[in-house]
C-alpha cells in the first residue's frame, strides 16, 4: 500500500493515479469523449427513412420522411389524418373512440408503429432495412 | 508385448503457460459469476492475465495463455462451440492482434492502461462485427455499441490499473525476457 497512512480519498487514490502515464490519460479522456458523443447519435435507432400507412392491412401510402405532408386516409369510421415531417410522423386525428394512436404522438424511430384499430389504419416508421420485431435463438 | 513409451517433454515454458492459463481460466469463471445488466458487458478480468503475460513473457506466450483460457473456460462454462465461445474467441483474437502493435507504443507515454483500453475496444469491436455478420444480421446490434464502449472504457481502465499495479509491485523474475 501507500507509504503514508491513507487519510482520505485523494491519498488513497494517489498511488493508483501515479501509474497512469500521459498517453494513458489522453486515451481515457479520448475514449470517454467518443463514448459520450456516440450515445445520442447511435441510440437514435438507425435512420428513420419512410412512413408506411396501411388501411385494412393493405399499403395505402409510403412517404419519404423528408418533406412536410398531410395525408387523409378514409376508413370505416371516418377520416384519419396523418402528418409527416422531416424525420418523424404522427396521427393528427382519428375518429376512433379511445384515441390511442393520436396520443402516441410523434414516431421517429424505425419499427415504431401507431395503430388506429377502429378505423383500421396504421402508421409505421421504417428504416433502410426491415427491422425485426423479435429474434430468438 | 512391449510397452511403448511415449515421452512428452514438458519444458519450463509449458508449465508456465499452463499455470498462467489456469489463473486466467479461474478469473474468467469469476467473470461469468458476476451478474451484469446486459449480456456481453463483463469486467474481463482474465485480460489482466493476458496483459501481465504480454509484458513479462512476450506476445507468443500471451497468445497461448489466452487461447487456452478461451477453450478451457468455455468447456467449464459449458458453451464450447456455442455462440458465446465464438464471441469470446473473436474478442480474444481481435485484442491480441491490436496488442501486438500496442505493446510497441512508446513506454514513456503509454503504459498498461493504454494497452488495456486498446484491447478492450478491439474486443468489443470484434465481437460486435461477428454478432452483426453471424448472430444478428441487422444493423440494430450497433445500437448497443455505446453501452459496450462505455463498459470498455470503465473496465479497460480498471483492469489496466490493476496490471500496472501488479507490474510495479513485483519486479520481473530472472527468467523473464526483457
Amino acid at each position: 500500500m501507500a507509504s503514508r497512512p491513507p487519510s482520505g480519498i485523494i491519498s488513497r487514490l494517489a498511488p493508483w493515479l501515479a501509474l497512469l502515464r500521459p498517453g494513458d490519460w489522453s486515451l481515457i479522456v479520448g475514449a470517454a469523449i467518443a463514448v459520450g458523443a456516440s450515445l445520442p447519435l447511435i441510440w437514435q435507432g438507425g435512420l428513420a427513412d419512410r412512413a408506411v400507412i396501411r388501411q385494412e392491412g393493405a399499403i395505402f401510402a409510403q412517404l419519404d420522411l423528408h418533406a412536410r405532408r398531410r395525408v387523409e386516409v378514409a376508413g370505416p369510421l371516418g377520416t384519419t389524418v396523418i402528418a409527416v415531417e422531416p424525420g418523424r410522423a404522427r396521427v393528427v386525428s382519428d375518429p376512433g373512440p379511445r384515441q390511442y394512436c393520436v396520443r402516441q404522438g410523434w414516431l421517429s424511430r424505425p419499427g415504431e408503429i401507431a395503430i388506429c384499430a377502429p378505423n383500421r389504419v396504421s402508421l409505421q416508421i421504417t428504416g433502410r432495412t426491415k427491422a425485426y420485431d423479435s429474434l430468438s435463438y | 508385448m512391449t510397452a511403448s513409451v511415449i515421452e512428452l517433454t514438458v519444458t519450463a515454458a509449458d508449465r508456465r503457460i499452463a499455470r498462467l492459463a489456469a489463473a486466467a481460466v479461474g478469473l474468467s469463471l469469476v467473470d461469468a459469476a458476476i451478474p451484469t445488466p446486459l449480456p456481453g458487458v463483463k469486467p474481463g478480468l482474465a485480460n489482466i492475465v493476458t496483459l501481465l503475460v504480454l509484458e513479462r513473457y512476450g506476445w507468443a506466450t500471451a497468445a497461448w495463455v489466452t487461447g487456452l483460457r478461451v477453450i478451457a473456460g468455455s468447456l467449464l462454462l459449458g458453451h464450447f462451440l456455442a455462440p458465446g465461445f465464438f464471441l469470446s474467441l473473436t474478442g480474444a483474437v481481435a485484442s491480441l492482434t491490436v496488442l501486438a502493435f500496442a505493446r510497441h507504443l512508446p513506454r514513456r507515454w503509454f503504459g498498461p492502461v493504454s494497452w488495456s483500453l486498446i484491447a478492450a475496444f478491439a474486443h468489443i469491436g470484434g465481437q460486435l462485427c461477428l454478432a452483426r455478420v453471424w448472430l444478428i444480421p441487422h444493423d440494430g446490434v450497433f445500437l448497443l455499441a455505446p453501452l459496450f464502449a462505455a463498459a470498455a472504457v470503465v473496465f479497460g481502465t480498471l483492469n489496466g490499473l490493476i496490471v500496472a499495479r501488479m507490474l510495479a509491485d513485483q519486479p520481473p523474475p530472472e527468467n523473464a525476457h526483457a
